[in-house]
């Protein structure tokens, strides 16, 4: 731990993140520039979670990390573990201990608190980039507020598939202002988004932009009138802890078609079991 | 004289730093909260908790505009040697210091672009008094409504009515620190 400075990264790098984040926090929703660095792990790996999570660090937290809402698989194991090296921080997979959080593309079953930070791995931050790939042109839809062509694209998926067929990284509205990517969670995720009292940042490391929601900050998903936006999931209870309002992962299990359906959050799932719930595929 | 414009920074930089920022992103989250900011001691007549929010987010990328009675030979010497931050005009600056009296007028800040609102400057404000009372606040990080001792109610309605552009505010007093986003609505 000696060999690194607190959290991996220099102070000067720190100070430049603090300072994007609070312009995050300031203009919420809107996609702050920063000087993203270079990071021991490969782009994709949550490079902007990372510095984010580093930049708000402090000895006292407890840091979970989640991937899809699991605590045990590569990604999250090898950030915790890189934290626990460079901090020395305390780390749990319980999301109600947890001070800081930084997931991939989930937020936990359990019910966020005023002392949480949520840190999100965000890969394309842009909501209309897969609309206009020019950074100019966005920059400027952006600035006069010109989101017509987001909801083009809502109405091409109805014509299309007689629904809103998007289900992940839907897009929403902050405060009547700027349309956002939520990263890449499920749709079921994005009411959760709204009034959440906990503070929510959001790193794309590749991308090199930060942004952020404040507690309590109005988060509203497009949809039409017609077609009211629905946070849909698997429609099936957990296997092994019998829960129905949790997002549901399908996991293949023998070559026979069989299939059962099971929290993508582990921890929420891991405590249902403790607690006693069972389902139907639960040994 | 010299020696003591080298004390007063942070004795364990990285964690204090650390602690420091969390308390001013808590205090800029949630407008209305008031945060106590780790230990830091620039000369008189900075307070602790302006000097701590420097040495937090201040360095030789971020140019500072001290105003009136902050502009004295001993903080220059103490930011100079804690921070390097350059000492630059109102127009150019990215934090400014001061006395709401001697911070104005606002109009002299740059407030962002409508398409970089993140450029604009953040008011460090130093205040004779900090307390949760006086103007009313809501918006984005408060549940309901929150209240602040603001020095006045219609300078932040004329900020706030420049959203997404603006201004953003850290107000200082002794140790203690609280924040007004752009974003809030002052009532």
């Amino acid at each position: 731990m000696t060999d690194y400075n607190f959290a991996y990264l220099d102070e000067q790098t720190k100070r430049m993140i603090r300072r994007a984040i609070l312009k995050g926090l300031a203009v919420p929703g809107y996609q702050v520039p920063f000087a993203s660095r270079e990071m021991p792990m490969p782009y994709g790996w949550g490079t902007g979670g990372v510095q984010v999570s580093a930049a708000v660090m402090t000895t006292d937290d407890q840091f979970k990390v989640i991937d899809q809402g699991a605590d045990d698989t590569t990604n999250a194991v090898s950030i915790r573990s890189f934290f626990e090296r460079t901090a020395g921080v305390a780390t749990t997979t319980q999301t109600a201990e947890a001070t800081v959080i930084q997931t991939r593309h989930r937020i936990p079953e359990r019910d966020l608190t005023e002392g949480q930070i949520l840190v999100y791995q965000v890969p394309i931050p842009e909501p209309l980039r897969f609309l206009e790939p020019r950074e100019s042109e966005t920059r400027k839809m952006h600035s006069l507020e010109e989101y017509g062509l987001m909801h083009v694209k809502l109405y091409e998926d109805i014509s299309r598939h007689g629904h809103i067929a998007t289900s992940y990284a839907y897009p929403v509205k902050v405060e009547g202002r700027y349309v956002m990517d939520p990263s890449p969670i499920p749709k079921f995720d994005n009411p959760k988004l709204s009034d959440c009292p906990a503070i929510q940042l959001f790193g794309a490391g590749r991308e090199q932009r930060i942004y952020a929601l404040p507690p309590y900050t109005q988060v509203v998903s497009l949809d039409f009138e017609d077609h009211p936006f629905v946070a849909s999931k698997a429609d099936h209870p957990c296997g092994l802890c019998g829960a129905e309002d949790s997002y549901l992962d399908e996991v293949i299990i023998d070559d026979a078609g069989g299939r059962m359906f099971v929290c993508s959050d582990t921890d929420y799932c891991t405590a249902r079991q403790a607690d006693g719930f069972k389902g139907k595929d639960a040994a | 004289m010299q020696t003591q414009m080298l004390d007063g920074g942070f004795t364990q930089p990285a964690l204090q730093a650390a602690t420091a920022f969390r308390s001013v992103m808590e205090a800029m989250a949630r407008p209305g909260t008031i945060q106590t900011m780790v230990d830091a001691a620039p000369p008189a007549p900075l307070s602790p908790a302006a000097g701590a929010v420097l040495l937090t987010l201040c360095d030789t990328e971020t140019p500072l505009y001290l105003a009136g009675g902050c502009d004295t030979p001993d903080i220059r010497t103490w930011i100079a040697f804690h921070t390097g931050a350059p000492l630059v005009g109102p127009s150019a600056c990215q934090f400014a210091l001061g006395s709401w009296a001697d911070l104005m007028p606002l109009s002299a800040y740059p407030i962002g672009t409508s398409e970089y609102p993140d450029r604009s400057t953040t008011l460090i404000v130093e205040m004779p008094e900090l307390t949760q009372a006086g103007a009313t606040l809501t918006g984005p990080g408060i549940k309901e409504t929150a209240a602040l001792s603001l020095p006045e109610t219609a300078a932040f309605q004329a900020n706030g009515a420049q959203y997404p552009l603006g201004l953003d505010f850290i107000f200082t007093c002794a140790d203690r620190l609280a924040a007004l986003p752009r974003s809030t609505e002052v009532r």
